[in-house]
């Protein structure tokens, strides 16, 4: 331990060399080591050697199970300044307060930056109110033995109590697959047959955000066929199945997402 | 017509009634002369000369078995034996007596209605003998004894006939004790064999003759000539006399059954669906009519036919061009060729109807064991438990790139006709893994896969096959997942004795998925296991047994797949060698979840659950088991420091001494991993005087002082550390 010591969590935002904060950049000049995870999501619009020529410094890019069975973070945060850093922010949707914990209780002091997240982007790019989402969920790709049931139940229990829920798609990107709106809607569609609680009808509006931050981010609202046949580009994309739309929800909806005009009626 | 092609033609007209078929098998222990007899039997019946049968082995046609002068594979043939006016179909299978053959024997019992079991009256009853008694008991094959090798009493040991008579009634008290232990009344008593009604016969194989008390009266040879024929060298005129065919066939004839009346003993035995159902009083009447059910006890390998499937029909009419179904397996079968079995040959038939034993070639998905029927979800026939199980391993490769590919499937098709065999297929390495009962019975394997499928191997010397356990109960051990979002807490036990007992029996089925998960509970509660406990069941995995214990965690039931998976990655997979793990009970007591599904999914669970496991075993105290096999040595007196000596230099512990005319008789049990190369060895010890058998006899725990070198040579070998890790490593 020295007066180095130290380990700072950066969030990169959604996009882009930018996408960070102004004291985002500046901690991060003052590290002498740089650690980054883009398995729990990606930085889109830019990437890794992008990012060391704007920061001027080489980044060592971890893949899961350096982060999570290594200390490598750990050893290095006790004898020099080391940053952390993940696309959006690094305590949300990643959940990386454990490596937190266990440096804090190594006697490494430590800092968050935050980092704009989906949690506060997806939402508010669709004008919904954040105040109005319940619990947010995850389609995984199913696999042999793991087809969870909890996420259909989570998105149900949140519309029977009229409130909106986001829904996170996977990414696997060290196989370099990332679940689109459209595999994810088809997943919810194969799991309302199964399961009939009434999720997903044709007249329920859905919503999609696609590469949020970008400079080709686009968002998009309407029933699940129209959805389906709409070009969304490429991945990461983020659905969102709303609740109850507060009036201004939906004037919201139609003017920025293209949402049909009779949601608006049905108020 | 010679008589061969008469009595096929005769065969052929007799496969449609029943009444005058009776399906009989030879068992015994390994050198009691079971193959000459049964050759014998076949020659007498003008399937082969007379002059040949007792030296040509027709039923060993396998080109290893004749080089090894052993039967490998069950072997079947049929024959006509003309018995008080009347034709009988005889169809014939020979077992093989070798203990690494076990397997072979279980599944041919299956077919048949009754056995002659063969006693070599010098040795007398033998744990072999016991076996195979047992096996025929458990499958409700009727058993008549046959004491063979009379002639060397008289001839080499000179006993007086009194001697030979006192023998006899030794022999036969021996086996009625084993017969009335293993049955229940009034079937133990009914089936006692009786020197007075021929359930016993008494002769020489070799020498072509026999005799019984039913055959005195029709021949006028009483046991007084018998013995004076043997002693003033006169066999081959007693051979004429009393020969061992008529003898012997007669007495199937008289006491064994015919299927329409053995299958009514037998099918309640064998199958456990309902004997009320239409299906089921079809297979107790043996109605030709009915349905197709049939049970395949051997897969044969035809260089031109391809896999060919042999079985006994219990009702139905198998035809060519029907379409049949194999239990588990989703794809319709069509029969392609149905026909009988003689000797080496396969003669085509039409069709074939219940209660014979018949060869059909197009089963494409059919093993040794299969059940198959006219009806797509046959409930299927008990399965056939083995009473042993793999305990040598070989690694073997392709020698030819060329070949990588053809490999697989021969290895593929040579574990569907041996289920005993166990294979484990690695195409990243291309080295494959070949586990088997001994040494002897991989080496066939591989001869067959060299000489009969043309691929060139090139294979490791032989593994001992270890196991993994636990001294004791320890937990709840906390396995965490990497990202530590997800932990689950884990106990670990021995097996309660009772359950393996009932695993071991075949009361409980561990393969597949468990159906009624409620009723096996109910079986745990009756062999002593807790209520709260056994209905926790979630899985078997070889006789090791997963249960949930938790209580009221949320989200934890689209978990539980991952942690079943997990559990028999780690069964398969011991903590301290990486050997599998054997008699151990898992228990998971609780879990802590994330809220969401991709900080819980496959890659977080499946290691989270196995360092649980892991790490409760590592405090529960590991214990490695090897195999140890029963060894039986038959020496003169004067050898007999040297073959006690052999096997105590091997880890051998002399179990049991005695003594056998002039023949010192010595048991002992001894570790397989210091079995290799005894033949030779104990040859050159006794200058080849030794007589010597062995027998499987499950594992035991390796002595303390040897288990870390053992664990240390195994990690080696497989390029682990060779150090195993500790609880503290499975709880970081």
């Amino acid at each position: 331990m020295n007066a180095r010591s130290g380990l700072v969590f950066v969030g990169l935002g959604l996009s882009g060399v930018d996408g960070m904060t102004v004291k985002a950049l500046r901690a991060l000049k003052d590290c002498d080591e740089i650690f980054a995870e883009f398995y729990t999501s990606t930085l889109i619009g830019t990437d890794v050697s992008e990012l060391e020529d704007a920061l001027g410094k080489k980044i060592k890019v971890l893949h899961r199970l350096q982060v999570e069975e290594d200390d490598e973070i750990i050893r290095q945060a006790k004898e020099s300044r080391v940053a952390f850093i993940t696309a959006g922010d690094t305590m949300a949707a990643t959940t990386h307060v454990d490596l937190k914990i266990q440096a804090a209780e190594e006697g490494i002091p430590v800092e968050v930056v935050h980092g704009v997240s989906i949690f506060s982007a997806c939402p508010t790019a669709l004008g919904l109110q954040p105040y109005k989402f319940g619990r947010t969920v995850t389609l995984p790709f199913l696999e042999e033995n793991y087809h969870p049931r909890s996420p259909y139940d989570n998105l149900l229990d949140n519309k029977s109590r009229g409130l909106h829920s986001m829904v996170l798609l996977d990414i696997r990107a060290d196989e370099m697959r990332y679940m689109t709106a459209h595999q994810a809607l088809e997943w919810l569609l194969e799991a309302e047959k199964k399961w009939k609680g009434g999720l997903l009808q044709d007249d329920t509006l859905v919503c999609v955000a696609a590469r949020l931050g970008a400079t080709d981010e686009m968002i998009a609202a309407g029933y699940p066929k129209d959805i389906l046949e709409l070009d969304l580009g490429e991945p990461l994309h983020t659905l969102v199945i709303p609740g109850n739309l507060h009036f201004m929800e939906s004037f919201a909806l139609v003017r920025f997402a293209n949402a049909p005009e009779e949601i608006i009626e049905d108020e | 017509m010679g008589r061969k092609e008469d009595n096929i033609k005769k065969a052929s007209l007799l496969i449609k009634k029943p009444e005058f078929i009776r399906n009989i098998g030879t068992a015994a222990h390994i050198d009691h002369g079971k193959t000459t007899f049964s050759d014998n039997l076949i020659a007498g019946a003008g399937m082969m000369s007379d002059e040949l049968s007792g030296k040509q082995r027709l039923l060993d046609f396998d080109e290893q078995e004749q080089a090894r002068g052993i039967t490998i594979n069950a072997a079947n043939a049929s024959m006509v034996h003309t018995y008080k006016g009347h034709d009988y179909l005889i169809n014939l299978i020979d077992t093989p007596g070798h203990v690494d053959f076990g397997g072979d024997v279980t599944r041919a019992m299956r077919a048949l209605d009754g056995a002659f079991i063969l006693a070599c009256a010098v040795e007398g009853v033998m744990p072999q003998t016991e076996t195979v008694i047992r096996q025929a008991m458990k499958e409700r094959v009727k058993p008549l004894l046959f004491i063979n090798k009379v002639d060397r009493l008289i001839n080499e040991l000179q006993v007086t006939p009194e001697a030979m008579m006192e023998k006899f009634t030794k022999i036969i008290t021996e086996f009625n004790k084993r017969v009335n232990a293993l049955l229940p009344a009034p079937l133990n008593k009914e089936w006692q064999v009786k020197v007075e009604n021929g359930t016993v016969a008494f002769g020489s194989a070799y020498h072509n003759w026999a005799i019984s008390v039913p055959y005195m009266k029709k021949s006028g040879i009483s046991f007084k000539d018998a013995f004076d024929y043997c002693a003033q060298g006169k066999q081959k005129e007693l051979a004429k006399k009393s020969p061992l065919h008529e003898v012997l066939l007669d007495m199937a004839i008289t006491h064994i059954q015919n299927p329409l009346d053995a299958q009514k003993v037998r099918i309640p035995v064998i199958w456990k669906g309902d004997e009320n159902s239409e299906l089921g009083k079809q297979m107790l009447n043996c109605d030709p009519d009915g349905d197709v059910t049939l049970m395949v006890n051997k897969i044969i390998m035809d260089p031109h036919a391809g896999e060919v499937a042999i079985g006994r029909l219990f009702s139905g009419t198998v035809t060519r061009g029907q379409t049949l179904w194999v239990s588990g397996m989703p794809n319709p079968q069509r029969v392609q060729t149905v026909a009988m079995s003689v000797g080496a040959d396969r003669i085509p038939v039409t069709e074939c109807c219940a209660g014979n034993i018949v060869a059909i070639s197009g089963l494409k998905d059919a093993i040794a064991g299969s059940t198959v029927s006219t009806i797509r979800d046959m409930e299927p026939f008990e399965k056939i438990t083995h009473y042993s199980e793999p305990v040598v391993t070989k690694a073997v490769e392709a020698k030819h790139m060329k070949d990588l590919p053809k490999l697989v499937e021969v290895l593929r098709s040579v574990a569907k006709a041996d289920p005993s065999l166990n294979i484990e297929i690695n195409n990243e390495t291309g080295e494959h893994l070949l586990s088997g009962m001994g040494e002897l019975h991989l080496e066939i394997t591989e001869y067959r896969i060299v000489n009969e499928q043309g691929i060139e191997i090139v294979s490791s010397p032989p593994i001992v096959v270890y196991q993994e356990s636990v001294k004791g109960h320890a937990g709840p051990f906390e396995g965490k997942s990497p990202n530590k979002h997800n932990k689950f807490y884990i106990e670990v036990e021995p097996m309660p004795q009772a359950v393996l007992d009932a695993i071991k029996a075949g009361d409980i089925s561990t393969t597949g998925k468990i159906k009624d998960p409620k009723a096996v509970a109910r079986q745990l509660v009756e062999l002593g296991m807790d209520k709260e406990v056994a209905k926790g069941l979630v899985a078997f995995k070889d006789n090791n047994m997963f249960l949930d214990c938790s209580k009221g965690v949320q989200n934890l039931f689209e978990t539980m797949e991952l942690c079943k998976q997990a559990f028999e990655e780690a069964m398969s997979k011991g903590p301290l060698a990486g050997e599998k793990v054997a008699a151990v009970m898992v228990k998971l007591m609780d879990a802590k979840l994330h809220e969401d599904t991709i900080h819980r999914g496959p890659a977080q669970v499946i290691p989270a659950v196995r360092s649980g496991i892991y790490g409760a075993m590592c405090q529960a105290g590991r214990i490695l088991r090897e195999p140890v096999q029963k060894v039986f040595i038959n020496v003169p007196q004067d050898n007999m420091g040297d073959a006690v000596r052999e096997v105590q230099s091997r880890r051998g512990i002399i179990e049991d001494m005695g003594q056998d005319g002039p023949n010192a008789i010595v048991a002992a049990t001894v570790p397989v991993a210091d079995m290799f190369g005894f033949a030779s060895a104990i040859r050159g010890a006794t200058q080849g005087r030794a007589l010597w058998s062995t027998e499987n006899s499950g594992f035991v725990p390796v002595p303390n002082e040897l288990q870390p070198n053992v664990v240390k040579e195994i990690r080696n070998r497989k390029g682990l550390n060779p150090e195993p890790y500790d609880a503290g490593y499975y709880s970081a």
